[in-house]
């Protein structure tokens, strides 16, 4: 494997993700990346001098809606996602500025 | 000597556009909803769901980027902004990094000090969070959606900005341009304008610039003045003392006048973003851009200079006019309807003035319609209501927006006429006050006044007080 992800790597995508994993589940998530990044690197092989950016994987543009209200009131299916609810709110832990 | 510091500002500004519906689903953006009642998959990030672009967000975009001199990017896309936070359904927010819909743009602004131009780096569009409460009863938060996905812009100056007088000038022209393109209201204080202050200090004539500090929570102009100069207080203070400034955010609490730093996550500075893609690019063609140029309004500048020609009333005026697009609405519209230009600037300068004042509310908040306005500007000069009279029905018209003619008719209000019962009314308060017509006679000019002010209240102030004035002079 060309890509050694590092302990530090590993420990900041975590972070990121909001994941807390075992040790075991790090070594694997650090091989697991390491190859991904390795199969990416195949394409850096391709000469693409001269390719345009690919942004969009499909040949569409300018997809609109107009500006009205379509949408009513439909909270009570809304809240059926919530983790809790309370006073028509979802329920979330305690979060500070 | 005391070393000579130069304040550097640049700004965030995020301004709330005035669309029915949120950007990227079908949902009302109206306020004072229930919580959660102006909600669906799209904006509480329900996984499959599928935003579609509303085109009078990007057709707003485009106009105030071209009226601020923007050069608009024709090949333009989204990008995901990912954050973990509650407000924030999807984990990212929809955004705009590396193709931004407006770019290069510049604005002339005017202080004391002169004019100058302020850059603008880049504008683009983006979606609102959602709002969060603290429920200390259950020590847990709750999370309302209305908001989330209503469509914002995102206004980027240039470091350009050297003191609070430049940044409130800089700040009363967005709002300007945008309350005149009719996108958004612009108002600090509930948020549909917000500006983050990106300060930092260099000794004069230095030209690299020191570390800033971005101040958030700045909801009126006043705050937004002291902000300025506690940040640069600070950050001298730290620097005389041999301290480095920290680059951060820091939120400012305007009631205690000073900032706090505001608890840096972890991982706040790595958005990771990349293209969404739920959405297609946009490519905007000539054509396109045309018909948003031709569609633009007179702007302020152009208005103040044409009133100057077009109408004889205060240079002081045409300013507070001007300074709100639906006031100059209702000038023009009543002067169109056959009112005379400087009647009309007196009652939007005078009592409007005074009664927006008197309720705290904005000019914006006007309610009366110009042919009202324009209706009891004819019963004056028609002498059919005297001035106080005009002024009641004014109160009530800018309260409800009544009709003049109609509320004098059936409240009874008309001028009395009829010389015959006015003559009367004057004999019998001639009568009635023989102390003041006493001193009148011995030359006590002054008690006329008090003969007239009795004859208006036995009239019930539905008299001419020209009138009033010369059959009192008469029948002395």
């Amino acid at each position: 494997m060309a890509n050694i992800i590092s302990d530090e790597t590993i420990e900041y995508v975590g972070i990121l993700a909001k994941l807390e994993l075992s040790g075991e589940e790090k070594e694997q998530a650090k091989k697991d990346m390491g190859s991904m990044l390795d199969y990416i690197d195949k394409l850096g092989e391709l000469d693409t001098q001269g390719v345009e950016p690919m942004s969009h994987v499909f040949p569409v543009k300018n997809v609109f809606r107009e500006d009205v209200v379509t949408n009513g009131n439909i909270r009570e299916e809304i809240l059926k996602n919530a983790p809790g609810e309370k006073d028509g709110m979802f329920v979330v832990p305690r979060t500070f500025e | 000597m005391a070393k000579q510091y130069e304040t550097v500002i640049g700004l965030e500004v995020h301004v709330e556009l005035a669309t029915k519906t949120k950007i990227f689903c079908g949902c009302s953006t109206a306020f004072g909803g229930e919580p959660n009642t102006h909600t669906c998959p799209v904006c509480t990030g329900m996984p499959g769901s599928l935003p579609v672009l509303n085109k009078q967000v990007l057709e707003y975009a485009v106009a105030v980027g071209l009226a601020t001199n923007c050069t608009i990017t024709q090949y333009c896309k989204f990008d995901r902004k990912n954050y973990f936070y509650p407000d924030n359904p999807q984990n990212y927010q929809i955004s705009q990094l590396y193709l931004p819909i407006c770019r290069n743009g510049k604005v002339e602004i005017e202080t004391e000090k002169g004019k100058k131009f302020v850059g603008i780096h880049e504008i683009h569009m983006e979606e609102d969070a959602g709002k969060l409460i603290h429920d200390e009863w259950d020590d847990c938060s709750l999370v309302d959606f209305n908001r989330s996905g209503v469509p914002l812009i995102e206004i980027v100056s240039e470091p350009d900005m050297r003191s609070a007088e430049e940044v409130i000038a800089y700040l009363e022209k967005l709002r300007m341009i945008i309350q005149y393109l009719g996108a958004s209201d612009c108002k600090l204080q509930e948020g549909s304008m917000r500006a983050d202050v990106n300060l930092s200090i260099r000794e004069a004539g230095q030209e690299a610039f020191g570390t800033r500090t971005e101040m958030k929570n700045l909801n009126s102009f006043k705050a937004i003045a002291r902000a300025i100069e506690g940040e640069r207080e600070r950050q001298i203070e730290l620097l005389e003392e041999g301290k480095k400034v920290v680059q951060e955010t820091r939120r400012w609490d305007d009631n205690k006048g000073e900032s706090y730093a505001m608890r840096s996550k972890e991982d706040a500075q790595d958005y990771r973003y990349f293209p969404d893609p739920d959405l297609v690019p946009i490519v905007l063609d000539d054509a396109f851009l045309d018909g948003i140029r031709r569609k633009q309004p007179e702007f302020r500048e152009e208005k103040m200079l044409r009133y100057k020609e077009e109408f004889d009333i205060p240079e002081y005026d045409i300013e507070i006019i001007t300074g709100s697009k639906h006031m100059a609405d209702i000038f023009e519209a009543t002067v169109a309807l056959g009112s005379q230009p400087k009647k009309v600037s007196n009652w939007l300068m005078v009592e409007t003035l005074r009664l927006l004042k008197e309720n705290g509310m904005d000019p914006e908040d006007i309610r009366f319609s110009p042919e009202h306005l324009s209706r009891l500007i004819a019963l004056t000069d028609a002498k059919a209501i005297n001035s106080s009279v005009a002024k009641e029905v004014f109160e009530v018209m800018f309260e409800q927006d009544i009709d003049p003619e109609k509320y004098v008719e059936e409240k009874g209000l008309k001028t009395v006429n009829d010389e015959g019962a006015l003559r009367k009314t004057v004999e019998e308060v001639i009568a009635g006050n023989p102390q003041s017509v006493e001193d009148y006679r011995n030359g006590k000019e002054k008690a006329i006044g008090f003969l007239v002010g009795q004859t208006m209240k036995a009239m019930k102030g539905k008299a001419d007080p020209g009138m009033v004035n010369r059959l009192l002079k008469e029948l002395l």
